[in-house]
């Protein structure tokens, strides 16, 4: 009963603050907004007994990502008159997000999900902590999660050259 | 009354050598083509007598094979010799095989085509020495040859129209043979033009033919007879007779005959005097069982015929072109062969086409032969005296004029414009029955003006006193013997070809009649109007009104010269709408070649320029250009517009995956 | 789908609405910033079903993958604000729809 409560108010909050980012004409409250959605699906996650993910998602995400995009914002010290022109308009919003509905939405509660029996396992104690995603990484995953480290490098080095004033 | 038992008793011989007939002058033109080609290109060097050699032994062979063939076909007369040379057309139901037939008609039909076209050739080769176009003259006269060889011997309407255009347009050929003078190249024109319009009758009768019985083969519609109504036999042989029209010269079809005047005279000769004009005679006649069917149109082609032949004699009296006078001739007998075949009399029609085609042939050739003499000189008002001169050339002339006034009784046309005036007058006429008389008077009258002009003509030419240049005259000298020898040959046989036919009336024996009549025997309509004793009156009816046409015009021309002046200020109006044939041309051009005009210059600038080229190529270009623009009314430049692209893409093939 | 109890199928759907609307902010958004922000949310859809997916088959590849998809995501975040910042020098504006020389 709990559980579902939680997971209601979480996923409405998700989809209230997810709304109203796309529709944010500043892109300081679209941010900020974002971090809230952000804060809402980490709190999903631990419904998941996803714990260590929902932190990563906390620290990553919002700490990380977000405060990137806000810095950049405001790198760029946009007048209020400049955002002008960059509002949403209602009328493509909807009209996007009707498409959506009917192309991916509809299909997937209508068509999928009925015929799909999904049901949660038994978890193994230690689902989701920190060992047990570590332990993953170093066996299975050992790879890609090298070459994440040097996708991580180029990304650095290609920002650099990117945003570089003279090459 | 008809019965067709008759023709079911007929048995076909099978022949191996009647293409021998057509192939020679085919082969003559092909091998004079191409050495004219090769000559003109300088690769070879011709000598001219090869041309001829080649051309006239092609025809000469030609005609001594008809001849053997010939020979041997009379003593079974009632078995015509067939010849299938190859499946011409299978399509479905509808086959069409070329075949050749030998019968009585084309026996007679090919020795007489082959006899004189080799006279003409072995003249041509004297008259058109010197010319450039030497070669190119022989290839297209054996070309002609063969055409119409190829006419005659069909056994099948379709492969008879393959002969009868390609005479039409050989004629065109040779009318415009000199053609680097525009007046002659308009002649030809105008020749293949109004022949033209005739086969366009001539193919709606095809067709018709066609729809009705579904072959072109004249046996099997002779077996099918019984298949046409009245009505539709009516409309068939009208539309054939539009065609014969265009082909021989009728009204309304004949103008283009005296401009054919235009071509070299051998032409003249072989063409529109004895061959291709009487094509239409002869596809008449081969479709008789089918004209006995059609009282009216029969009706029709004999009242054309002799209003043919009366209108342009009317017209000869006042031309002043020797060779005009003949060509006016020429529509007036052939109106008498019409008449001929129009009250079903076909041997009388047959009888007279052979007759005339020798006398024709043979003052036509003289006729050359003056001119050659007078060094081109064609306008008879600056002739005159000439037997004096050139006493070999008129002798032949004289012979002809013999022959088609009439005057020496049994000799030339005699007896053969005596039929055709006797069955005129004896055969009952289903339609109307004044109409005999009628046909009858109207005959005579223009025999009378036969006798006339060319009595006016002979005078004019040969006798009295020379009024042309001085400088002409000194040169006047008799033609070389290869141009007088064919006319004398042609003069003489001319004057006992009439021999063939003499009526049974007076004794004689009537060989070509009693040796077509089997063939038209169903076809001819009983002449029984009148006793058979009345015939011979009717003969030396017209003995005497020849000699009167005679005499008068001797007393005009010759006797009393002032005669004539003093009947031209008398009829000043009747002179001028002769001296203007009759305005027809005028008229044809104010009404039916501006009209033609018109539709081709519509057709030409509004319809396919305007329209088709001009319109349809700008809709093209608009379209192009709209589309163009409206697809690129998709590239907005914007990232997010085309993310919605590849979104929609993406989404598209998610469910064409998912279903 | 019944309301209660939460199945699995509950978070795909919120996943699904989330990739929605994601998407409907990646094409209508003119400023760039917006944009980039859509996508991230579009990326975190994914990682939704992902760690559902997860807990369903009780496999640990899935939190894996998450860790990925975000490591992933951050660098991309980066790379794409260069190019934001690159391009601002350039027309001095942000605005998707000043970038059309793609046009014509």
């Amino acid at each position: 009963m709990l559980e579902a409560f939680v997971f209601y108010i979480l996923a409405a909050a998700l989809v209230i603050f997810g709304l109203l980012m796309i529709t944010r004409t500043n892109p300081i409250s679209g941010a900020m907004t974002m971090v809230g959605a952000f804060g809402a699906l980490a709190g999903l996650y631990a419904t998941l007994s996803a714990s260590f993910v929902s932190i990563i998602q906390i620290l990553v995400y919002a700490g990380g990502i977000m405060v990137l995009v806000i810095f950049v914002i405001m790198l760029l010290n946009m007048h209020p008159n400049d955002l002008k022109p960059m509002k949403a308009q209602p009328f493509w919003v909807v009209l996007a997000l009707l498409a959506g509905v009917t192309t991916i939405l509809a299909p997937i509660l209508f068509c999928v999900l009925p015929n799909k029996d999904f049901t949660w396992s038994e978890l193994t104690p230690g689902f989701g902590t920190l060992t047990a995603v570590g332990e993953k990484i170093f066996s299975d995953f050992i790879f890609p999660f090298e070459v994440l480290s040097l996708v991580l490098l180029t990304a650095v080095i290609g920002a650099l050259v990117l945003a570089k004033r003279k090459l | 009354m008809l019965k067709l038992e008759h023709f079911q008793n007929i048995t076909y011989v099978h022949s191996d050598w009647l293409w021998l007939i057509a192939a020679l002058p085919l082969l003559g033109a092909v091998i004079n083509g191409l050495l004219t080609l090769l000559a003109a290109r300088k690769v070879l060097s011709i000598k001219p007598w090869v041309y001829a050699a080649v051309a006239c032994g092609a025809a000469i062979s030609s005609f001594v094979v008809s001849w053997e063939m010939f020979s041997q076909f009379k003593q079974t007369p009632n078995s015509p010799w067939v010849q299938e040379l190859f499946n011409w057309i299978e399509s479905g139901a509808f086959h069409v095989s070329f075949n050749l037939e030998l019968n009585s008609l084309s026996g007679v039909m090919i020795v007489f085509v082959t006899f004189l076209a080799s006279v003409i050739h072995l003249y041509s080769a004297s008259y058109m020495k010197g010319d450039a176009g030497f070669g190119r003259y022989f290839a297209y006269l054996n070309l002609f040859l063969f055409s119409m060889l190829m006419l005659v011997l069909a056994q099948d309407l379709l492969v008879l129209f393959l002969g009868w255009e390609g005479v039409g347009f050989c004629s065109y050929l040779l009318i415009g043979f000199w053609f680097e003078d525009k007046a002659n190249a308009e002649a030809g024109k105008k020749a293949i033009i109004l022949n033209r319009i005739g086969d366009a009758g001539f193919i709606a009768g095809l067709l018709m033919v066609f729809a009705l019985a579904g072959t072109f083969n004249f046996n099997d519609l002779l077996a099918h007879k019984q298949g046409f109504t009245e009505i539709t036999a009516t409309i068939i042989c009208l539309c054939f007779f539009f065609g014969a029209a265009g082909k021989s010269a009728q009204i309304p079809l004949y103008v283009w005959l005296p401009d054919a005047m235009a071509g070299p005279t051998p032409v003249s000769a072989l063409i529109h005097a004895a061959t291709m004009v009487t094509a239409g005679v002869y596809l008449i006649a081969r479709l008789h069982f089918l004209y006995v069917l059609a009282p009216w149109v029969s009706t029709l082609i004999a009242v054309i015929g002799v209003l043919t032949a009366l209108f342009a004699a009317t017209i000869a009296l006042v031309q002043n072109d020797i060779k005009k006078v003949l060509a006016y001739s020429t529509i007036s007998q052939l109106g008498y062969m019409f008449l001929g075949v129009g009250v079903t009399s076909y041997e009388a029609g047959i009888f007279h086409l052979i007759t005339h085609g020798f006398f024709k042939a043979c003052l036509f050739l003289a006729a050359g032969s003056v001119i050659h003499s007078l060094r081109g000189e064609q306008d008879i008002r600056k002739m005159g005296g000439l037997l004096k001169h050139i006493p070999v050339t008129s002798v032949g002339f004289l012979l002809g004029w013999i022959a088609i006034t009439g005057i020496l009784p049994t000799c030339g046309g005699f007896f053969s414009k005596d039929e055709i005036l006797w069955k005129a007058l004896s055969t009952p006429n289903p339609i109307s029955s004044v109409l005999p008389e009628i046909l009858y008077f109207i005959g005579l009258a223009a025999s009378f003006l036969t006798a006339f002009y060319m009595t006016r003509l002979v005078i004019l030419v040969f006798f009295g006193n020379y009024r042309g240049d001085q400088e002409v005259y000194e040169h006047l000298h008799e033609s070389p013997r290869l141009m007088t020898w064919p006319v004398l040959v042609l003069g003489v046989s001319s004057l006992f070809i009439g021999w063939i036919g003499v009526p049974t009336a007076i004794g004689g024996a009537n060989e070509l009649g009693k040796f077509l009549d089997p063939l038209f025997h169903l076809s001819t309509l009983e002449s029984n109007a009148l006793p058979h004793s009345l015939e011979p009156m009717l003969m030396l009816a017209s003995f005497l009104v020849a000699c009167l046409g005679v005499g008068m015009a001797w007393y005009v021309y010759s006797f009393k010269p002032a005669t004539s002046k003093n009947l031209s200020k008398m009829f000043t109006g009747v002179k001028k709408v002769l001296d203007g044939k009759y305005f027809v041309d005028e008229f044809y051009n104010a009404t039916v070649v501006r009209l033609a005009k018109a539709i081709a210059q519509w057709v030409s600038g509004w319809l396919i320029e305007g329209l088709l080229v001009n319109r349809l190529v700008e809709l093209a270009v608009k379209g192009v250009t709209r589309l163009g623009h409206a697809v690129k009314q998709a590239q907005v430049g914007f990232v997010r517009v085309y993310l919605a692209y590849i979104a929609a893409g993406a989404a598209l093939l998610i469910y064409l995956l998912l279903h | 789908m019944e309301l209660y109890p939460i199945t699995p199928n509950h978070y795909l759907a919120l996943s699904a609405i989330l990739f929605t609307i994601g998407i409907a902010g990646v094409l209508t958004r003119k400023n760039v910033f917006l944009t980039l922000m859509s996508l991230e949310l579009m990326l975190n859809a994914v990682n939704l079903s992902f760690v559902t997916f997860a807990k369903v088959r009780g496999d640990m590849a899935g939190h894996v993958f998450v860790l990925f998809v975000v490591s992933i995501a951050a660098a991309e975040a980066c790379v794409g604000l260069a190019i934001v910042i690159a391009l601002f020098r350039l027309k001095e504006t942000v605005n998707l729809d000043m970038f059309k020389s793609l046009k014509d």
